[in-house]
């Protein structure tokens, strides 16, 4: 009997109760979301998808601390999400590189703000650039690399001050489908090697299930949480995986929820 | 687009026929030397003018009075901008005083400058730094409005503060707004230091140009015009060698150094 193991391992890093986001005055509000409940456990990577307009960018927003809940509340690791917090990175659909600062300089600026020793970051800098596969690029300016470069470089950003959860919207939308391809199995290899908690947001079904350990599916209009299981894939997931029988179920599956819930015209 | 020693070749040539027209029809009319000089005496008058040190010490003077000018003048617009751009309430209370004073031209107050801060070098300073200003200060506002909502969001993910979203984004953001608004304050200040000049004062090249004009000494004052756009140019590619070296990642950058320089971006006045 070891109670502490036993809660580390299904500890909730994120906790999601009855949560409701409104937008607008009261008498002709928007309900962007609905009653969302979901918790993910600490080091899983869950992966929201659904179509444009359910939410789910709303969803990740308040994850971030950027805008306030309507109703319910977002814990993380316990403690309410209330504002901005130090333990989160969060990737966006661009990758939001500052032109002025070098490769170097844009990974380190979380660094900057929480004011963390620049000797050691420049070290974890330095690993985690390599572990993406852009050592020797430290020196250069984002507009000298390519559109999956960039996106690498603010992957190696958000994970730069080691925060407890890493929330990415639709980090690989504006990349071309080969691209976005590599770039899924180099994400599942990073954080395979550096197990962090994740939720990922996308617009494609294949994504969600590669990537994902379990595939959360919002329907909009109000944004809503569809269907919530399990990807019993093993890992490493090749590209290949996307050809199985077993793989082709899970994405019939989400456009199941997604057709009955009027997602898709 | 002509490039390399034919298009330059082509270009001294040009100037050069232009020179001889000027200098033969001067010659065959006849035309009177106070109404239009001939090039060759527009050369002497710059070659005595230099030699006898009567121009280096003016030159100094209106330098000396548009780099001061222009660095008072780019320190307050610099500084009220911020002010204006980062708060609502002073820029509600400031902004019919600055509407009104951008509508109105500057160089109409250099009678009541010369009237406050006498003949001396002081006016000038002031004249300058007055028609400096307002394009600096609109380019500032203009420039620290203008970050890009996804990257104040990624600062406020990171738990940034006001100040280090100031330091770290809006400021570097808005060097671009702010070297084009330095590039244009530049020439601004010559040309009030210039003004002030003209109204009244004791040395400068502006004076020179008023008392040669007295003295029907055109070809004195072709001479100085002469001066004035090589010093324009010289104060300009101060300020744009600047910018080059500290907007090395501005996109725009290269389309500026293409083409023409100095055009103004955003709301220049």
């Amino acid at each position: 009997m070891a109670p502490a193991a036993e809660t580390a391992a299904t500890r909730e890093v994120i906790a999601v109760r009855r949560l409701s986001k409104r937008y607008g005055s009261r008498a002709d509000a928007i309900l962007a979301l609905d009653d969302i409940d979901f918790a993910v456990p600490d080091r899983e990577f869950l992966s929201i998808v659904g179509p444009s307009g359910c939410g789910k960018s709303t969803l990740l927003k308040i994850l971030a601390g950027l805008i306030p809940a309507s109703e319910g509340e977002a814990l993380l690791n316990g403690t309410q999400i209330d504002g901005p917090r130090k333990d989160i990175g969060v990737v966006f659909q661009s990758p939001v590189l500052f032109p002025w600062r070098s490769v170097l300089g844009n990974v380190l600026l979380p660094a900057d703000i929480q004011r963390l020793g620049r000797e050691e970051m420049t070290k974890r800098a330095y690993d985690l650039l390599k572990l993406v596969g852009l050592d020797g690029f430290e020196r250069r300016y984002p507009w000298e690399l390519s559109g999956g470069m960039q996106q690498r470089v603010a992957l190696v950003r958000a994970l730069i001050h080691d925060p407890t959860l890493l929330l990415m919207d639709e980090p690989f939308g504006a990349l071309d489908a080969m691209t976005r391809e590599a770039m899924n199995v180099e994400l599942q290899r990073i954080w395979m090697e550096r197990r962090k908690t994740v939720v990922f947001i996308t617009h494609s079904t294949a994504e969600a299930v590669f990537l994902g350990d379990r595939v959360l599916v919002m329907t909009p209009r109000p944004g809503k949480v569809g269907d919530l299981f399990q990807v019993e894939l093993p890992r490493p997931r090749p590209l290949d995986v996307m050809n199985t029988e077993k793989f082709g179920g899970y994405v019939r599956r989400i456009r199941g929820v997604l057709n009955a819930g009027g997602g898709l015209e | 687009m002509m490039k390399g020693v034919r298009g330059l070749s082509l270009r001294l040539l040009l100037i050069a026929a232009t020179l001889l027209v000027w200098e033969g029809l001067i010659r065959g009319l006849s035309v009177p030397a106070f109404i239009l000089p001939a090039p060759s005496g527009i050369f002497v008058a710059l070659y005595r003018g230099i030699a006898s040190r009567l121009y280096i010490d003016h030159i100094g003077v209106t330098v000396g009075e548009t780099l001061m000018g222009f660095a008072l003048g780019s320190a307050l617009a610099f500084s009220l901008g911020i002010a204006v751009a980062l708060s609502r309430r002073v820029e509600y209370f400031l902004y019919p005083f600055i509407v009104m004073f951008q509508a109105m031209p500057k160089v109409a107050l250099a009678p009541l400058i010369i009237v406050w801060f006498g003949l001396g070098i002081t006016s000038k300073v002031v004249s300058a730094a007055l028609v400096a200003f307002f394009p600096l200060m609109v380019n500032t506002i203009v420039g620290l409005r203008s970050a890009d909502e996804d990257r104040i969001n990624l600062m406020r993910s990171l738990a940034a503060s006001r100040w280090q979203i100031f330091w770290m984004l809006r400021l570097p953001n808005a060097m671009p707004y702010i070297f084009a608004g330095l590039e244009i304050a530049m020439i601004f200040a010559l040309i009030g230091a210039i003004v002030g000049e003209f109204v009244g004062a004791q040395s400068g090249l502006g004076m020179l140009i008023q008392s040669m004009n007295f003295t029907m000494d055109v070809a004195g004052q072709f001479s100085i015009l002469l001066i004035l756009s090589v010093l324009g140019l010289l104060l300009n590619s101060i300020v744009s060698g600047v910018r080059r070296r500290v907007l090395f990642w501005d996109p725009s950058q290269k389309i500026d150094a293409a083409g023409s320089a100095a055009a103004g971006k955003g709301g220049v006045q």
